[in-house]
């Protein structure tokens, strides 16, 4: 049993008839992962690649109980709406891939899963993979390309930045390394699941043995991540890499994702870098160094 | 983005906030008049986007309307963190009593809203939270439920004002705070509200900034109190920036065009999001000069590609090209190379011999490929990595 997705993962997808998320719908069945229904208000009765499509969540849901698992890919502005409508639904996962949604939603809809207890993925996450067993989104590409990055394993990876992520499994898998779970847990600010919240479930995981973790400059979720680690002694090894160290002397510019800000002193590439260091984590230097890390720690 | 101070401050007054009596002018003439009609010392505040104005003259106390028409002479012909000063507040100078700071805005620790109050206001207050934290006072307020009459309150209180100056910063606080959420601004901000010796309570100053996610949303309201869109960054953007953000703008698909300028001699067509910021961290180790920074994702069109690849090799001092990606998950990596030879061809570069280091993978790289093949370009596929490509683009140029 992998975290969050597995071979149980039965999916349906908000915003469906988009034109992003009718991409991904193909590469996930392509995959093999179940994409059961997807919702688009008005084009109930429609299909995308045989998949019906239903006004509301509920309708979806009453039709195919199975569905454990919501992608939301719908535009920014109505997002908290689609979100909430899903949580309603009894949803208990939820990956939010829509990107710019106004702060103020995007707080709000993050507030109304942790009242409800859902976990919520996202926003701004290209989304996730269990090698083998299912994915959420598009990550890695077509199936014959997915499967030169990402080989079943026993890493985790935990990544601010989707492109980088499968960057990251394929620099390990010409290594021999295989990956356990990949999340992309969103470029944004404010986010469901930060590093910290996900831990937790992977010193659970027997299928985990290292993660690696891709950070970005800005936010301070790699500050507070490193001070639990510290206290409540992670039990497995963790790999950190930060990108955007050249960011660090252009404060208050952004460059990338849109938690990639560095204001005053928070938030920079060399301070996460000393806190994670100081707390036992090992840092790779250089994003191929990652590599280099996983075998010795792998003692491979 | 950002708002000036008078824009801020027409939006308080809207909602019933006492601010100083004062007029938004742009000749010096205009200063003497207003300052005349005043009747009394005034203040002079130049409207920039920049912080910190004060401390480089950019606020200044004019006794008499002769000297407010010197000094605001003087303001106008400023330049203040790379910004003109076109217009000047001109306000009544206020009898202080009391200086009190106030802020709203976004808590990425706690995923929700935080409000900030201090009873040490008129400073800079990131000197105050450094050296005697202790005399600021935070409240951190979910994202549903609001600022609470008894939150504001209990603040009031804490800022040791009684009676109706009490109330009153109450009913300020309130209203600041539907104003921080009514606009969907990132920050609310006000150093200082002043109390003054005859008792007033007014909002002296106005720093707000509007969440550019939301600005689509908001723009009717801002219209309203005639606010305008606008570019906003810590610097002004250079002309090769803003070609670059046209491109980005006039296609909807992928991004191809968040550029920034920088004066070295390797052009960078790099992606995306966080493989930028990965890529331009290795190119600078590794000692290379580049000439920009650049994110392309998302899987922009060929059109766009070959756009920004055209304008990037001729931009002056360029002698190479560096197309670097992540292995992409949704971007064609055969719509990067497309574009790059359309550009490369329609300029007259022969793809064969000009300075150029292909590294990409992912969807339709064997298309990619193959087309590079045909124009005699080498390419680098997953099995080199991002440092190893950085280090051999470098390389091709010689080092800074």
């Amino acid at each position: 049993m992998s975290i969050l997705i597995d071979k149980n993962t039965r999916v349906l997808v908000q915003g469906i008839t988009g034109r992003e998320a009718s991409a991904f719908t193909m590469s996930m069945l392509e995959y093999g992962t179940p994409v059961l229904a997807g919702v688009t208000p008005g084009k109930g009765g429609h299909k995308v690649y045989d998949v019906p499509v239903f006004n509301t969540v509920k309708q979806a849901v009453e039709m195919y109980p199975e569905i454990n698992t919501v992608i939301t890919s719908v535009p920014p502005f109505v997002a908290m709406d689609a979100v909430m409508e899903s949580v309603d639904a009894g949803i208990p996962l939820i990956n939010v891939f829509t990107e710019r949604i106004p702060r103020l939603d995007a707080c709000r809809l993050v507030e109304y899963c942790r009242l409800h207890e859902v976990r919520l993925v996202g926003p701004n996450s290209l989304g996730m993979c269990a090698p083998g067993k299912a994915k959420l989104g598009a990550i890695g590409g077509p199936s014959v390309e997915f499967q030169k990055a990402y080989i079943p394993g026993n890493v985790a990876i935990l990544s601010r930045s989707g492109g980088m992520m499968t960057e990251t499994a394929s620099l390990l898998a010409l290594n021999g390394i295989g990956i356990s779970i990949a999340i992309n847990i969103g470029g944004d600010p404010i986010i469901g699941s930060t590093f910290i919240e996900l831990l937790p479930l992977l010193a659970k995981d027997d299928e985990t043995e290292l993660i690696v973790l891709f950070c970005e400059p800005g936010t301070s979720s790699e500050e507070q991540m490193a001070a639990w680690v510290q206290k409540t002694g992670f039990p497995k090894p963790i790999i950190a890499f930060v990108t955007g160290r050249f960011v660090d002397t252009m404060p208050g510019m952004r460059f990338g994702h849109a938690a990639v800000i560095v204001e005053g002193n928070t938030g920079s590439a060399e301070g996460k870098i000393q806190t994670m260091r100081g707390a036992g984590i090992h840092i790779a230097e250089t994003h191929e160094q990652i590599a280099q890390l996983a075998k010795k720690l792998l003692k491979r | 983005m950002k708002l000036y101070e008078y824009e801020g401050k027409r939006i308080f007054k809207g909602v019933g906030i006492e601010i100083p009596k004062g007029l938004l002018i742009s000749s010096p003439a205009q200063a003497r008049k207003f300052a005349g009609e005043l009747g009394g010392p005034v203040i002079l505040k130049a409207q920039v986007l920049a912080s910190g104005r004060g401390k480089v003259g950019g606020v200044r106390l004019a006794e008499t309307p002769v000297e407010a028409e010197q000094t605001s002479e003087e303001i106008l012909k400023m330049n203040i963190k790379g910004y003109d000063v076109e217009n000047l507040l001109v306000e009544e100078a206020l009898d202080i009593q009391k200086e009190i700071y106030i802020s709203m805005t976004y808590e990425e620790k706690t995923k929700g809203r935080l409000i900030l109050v201090s009873a040490s206001g008129g400073v800079d207050i990131n000197e105050v939270a450094e050296k005697t934290p202790e005399k600021l006072k935070r409240i951190s307020l979910g994202s549903w439920m609001g600022l609470q009459t008894f939150q504001a309150r209990e603040l009031a209180f804490y800022l040791g004002l009684s009676g109706k100056q009490n109330s009153a910063l109450q009913s300020i606080l309130l209203k600041l705070w539907k104003v921080f959420e009514f606009y969907d601004a990132s920050l609310v901000e006000v150093n200082p509200l002043i109390i003054t010796r005859g008792g007033r309570v007014v909002v002296a100053d106005s720093h707000i900034e509007i969440d550019n996610d939301a600005l689509l949303r908001q723009k009717e309201r801002l219209a309203k109190s005639e606010i305008f869109d606008r570019v906003d960054n810590t610097r002004l953007p250079t002309s090769f920036e803003e070609e670059a953000a046209a491109i980005d703008k006039s296609d909807y698909r992928g991004v191809a065009g968040r550029v920034v300028d920088f004066p070295g001699n390797l052009g960078l067509l790099i992606g995306a999001g966080g493989g930028s910021l990965t890529i331009f961290d290795a190119i600078l180790r590794n000692g290379g000069n580049p000439a920009n920074y650049c994110e392309v994702g998302g899987n922009p069109p060929v059109s766009k590609v070959y756009r920004l690849c055209k304008l990037i090799l001729q931009k002056p001092g360029v002698k190479g090209l560096a197309v670097i990606t992540n292995v992409f998950s949704n971007s064609r990596v055969d719509f990067l190379a497309r574009g790059m030879i359309k550009a490369m061809l329609e300029l007259d570069i022969d793809p064969q011999n000009y300075p150029i280091l292909f590294r990409s993978a992912g969807a339709y790289e064997e298309d990619a490929y193959a087309i590079l093949r045909k124009y005699g370009v080498k390419y680098l596929g997953r099995d080199t990595t991002l440092d190893e490509a950085s280090k051999y683009a470098v390389n091709m140029l010689g080092k800074k």
